[in-house]
């Protein structure tokens, strides 16, 4: 029996993410991590072929202790294992290093249907570790899905282009990503968070996937040198008066000098 | 040192964009993919040495045809422009090459030792610039970002790429052509928004009603439609990106992903009862107070002004 495989990823929340207004750096340790919402709608979307095929959904992910709150998270959504690649020594790869740990994780967890991701996490926003991965395993890619189906043995997707909706019928395996229109992603009950306690949680660090993590942090090809929020070029004028009356009746004063009442 | 430079997308005008880039970069060491005739014409009029024209525009004869043409040419870097297809086609071109790439890139320029790109990052709230290592370098570029060639180059040479790939298990069964984008908050002139300052639902009402007084759409940030689903659609990189003339954001308190959706608004105006609300920091014109009493007054002053 083969499986679906998900690939989430567990990201700062960027509603707590906050600009140092000094250095203009995100301030990203604080923030709590919560799956990537495309990731989220990819397990949806690969639950509900559960649904219809009876395959098991397996996740897969990259990261350290905290990813496993995550993988928690998506056992409890209806995934029935989880594979956390733990190791700190590949913490900070790109996504070329990346991706190959993931095709080495996605070959020791066993056959599969279908890979599914999010089309891009919307931290390093790089839309490359679902193609990458699909290259290294050799099988075709199903991208930008908003609606993927699976039907006696085969799969009916829906590809968001600009330009054009295409409609594609894809025999497995194959890697599919999906945009958020897919899905709206379920929230468990408790009784499944309970379960999800259960289920089991897989760590794996380089070693344990036959791979060398010096040589892997060797080989990173993208480095980032820097993270800035641009300078922001705003009024920030502080409209303050006695009665609200009188501050609205400046704000429009201002607004209409401005010409931004106009039409 | 003089790069050598391979740029492809199938979108006409962007390719041009990337042979104005690949030209700055690379003088005549330009070569490209192109996926029809017409394509092919306008790019050696305009300055590239080497087009190569693709058998069809499928992504495993593009994926095989690029490969093919990079083992011809050894470009340092290769330019695809960031259309979704172009998108999904330049990593696993990258993948296939063992190379480094980085996507929606709006600068690339040569360093030391590699390139240097730019391109957002958390949501779209940041630049991140980022170094490329290794030959070649694939860089996704977004649309715009770089200008056509100035001048006609001489003109190049057209050659035909004999690649084909094996029939994909990814079938087209049908192209449904979409309709004229939803004329919603993304063309909208004027936007009034609503954060979670507004405690219920039934409270949207005095938003509408300033909505009503300025011909605005209405939008609200993340949580208000993620968490409380009183409307479709959000305001923010992860929701919709706006542009109006004049957004007013009502008990909103500025995430960083907020800021990046509302960043190219003309004029930001925002009312908030929280005086460090970094809504603030990004507005022209703040008013600390609360929603429920500044609303009312806005709008009654502003149908004032109408009479």
């Amino acid at each position: 029996m083969t499986r679906i495989v998900v690939l989430v990823k567990d990201i700062p929340d960027l509603n707590e993410v906050k600009i140092d207004p000094s250095t203009r750096s995100p301030l990203v340790d604080g923030a709590k991590r919560r799956l990537n919402d495309l990731d989220k709608r990819a397990l949806e979307a690969a639950i509900r072929v559960k649904e219809a095929s009876g395959m098991e959904v397996v996740t897969v992910s990259m990261g350290d202790e905290r990813t496993k709150t995550c993988a928690l998270e998506a056992l409890a959504m209806g995934a029935d294992a989880a594979y956390v690649v733990t190791d700190l020594a590949l913490k900070g790869l790109d996504a070329y290093a990346t991706s190959r740990v993931l095709e080495a994780a996605i070959r020791k967890a066993g056959a599969f249907d279908v890979i599914v991701s999010g089309e891009l996490s919307l931290d390093g926003m790089g839309s490359q570790v679902g193609p990458r991965v699909a290259e290294l395993l050799g099988v075709p890619q199903v991208t930008y899905a908003k609606e993927l189906k699976y039907e006696s043995g085969k799969y009916r997707a829906i590809r968001d282009l600009e330009d054009v909706d295409e409609v594609v019928e894809v025999e497995p395996p194959f890697l599919a990503t999906v945009v958020r229109e897919i899905n709206e992603p379920r929230i468990p009950s408790l009784m499944n968070i309970m379960k999800a306690k259960r289920k089991p949680i897989t760590e794996w660090n380089a070693e344990s996937l036959g791979l060398k993590a010096d040589e892997l942090r060797a080989s990173v090809r993208v480095e980032v040198s820097d993270v800035k929020a641009p300078e922001v070029k705003r009024k920030r004028i502080m409209i303050k008066a006695e009665k609200v009356e009188e501050t609205v009746a400046k704000l429009v004063d201002a607004l209409t000098a401005e010409g931004a009442l106009e039409g | 040192m003089n790069v050598r430079t391979l740029i492809y997308s199938e979108n006409t005008e962007l390719s041009l964009q990337l042979l104005g880039k690949a030209i700055q970069l690379s003088g005549e060491d330009v070569s490209a993919v192109a996926v029809d005739p017409d394509q092919a014409n306008v790019l050696v009029n305009s300055g590239a040495a080497k087009v190569y024209l693709a058998k069809d525009r499928s992504l495993d004869t593009l994926r095989g045809g690029i490969l093919d043409v990079v083992t011809r040419e050894s470009p340092d870097l290769v330019l695809v422009g960031s259309s979704k297809r172009g998108r999904e086609l330049a990593p696993r071109v990258a993948a296939a090459l063992d190379a480094g790439y980085s996507g929606d890139c709006f600068d690339v320029q040569q360093g030391e030792d590699g390139f240097q790109v730019k391109r957002l990052a958390y949501g779209g709230s940041t630049v991140a610039t980022m170094k490329i290592r290794g030959k070649p370098a694939v860089v996704s570029v977004s649309p715009r970002s770089f200008q056509k060639p100035e001048t006609q180059g001489k003109r190049g040479e057209a050659i035909e790429l004999n690649v084909t790939s094996p029939a994909s298990r990814v079938k087209v069964i049908e192209s449904r052509p979409k309709k004229a984008g939803d004329s919603g908050l993304e063309n909208a002139k004027v936007i009034v928004s609503a954060g979670r300052g507004f405690k219920k639902r039934e409270d949207l009402k005095l938003l509408e009603e300033l909505a009503a007084e300025l011909g605005a759409k209405m939008g609200c940030s993340r949580p208000v439609s993620a968490d409380l689903g009183w409307m479709a659609q959000w305001v923010g990189i992860s929701g919709k990106k706006v542009a109006p003339r004049l957004y007013i954001a009502c008990g909103i308190s500025g995430t960083i992903q907020h800021a990046a959706g509302i960043r190219d608004s003309h004029i930001i105006v925002s009312i908030n009862s929280d005086e460090a609300a970094g809504i603030h920091e990004i507005s022209d014109y703040s008013i600390v107070g609360d929603i429920y009493t500044v609303l009312p007054a806005l709008t009654r002053a502003l149908r004032e002004r109408a009479r």
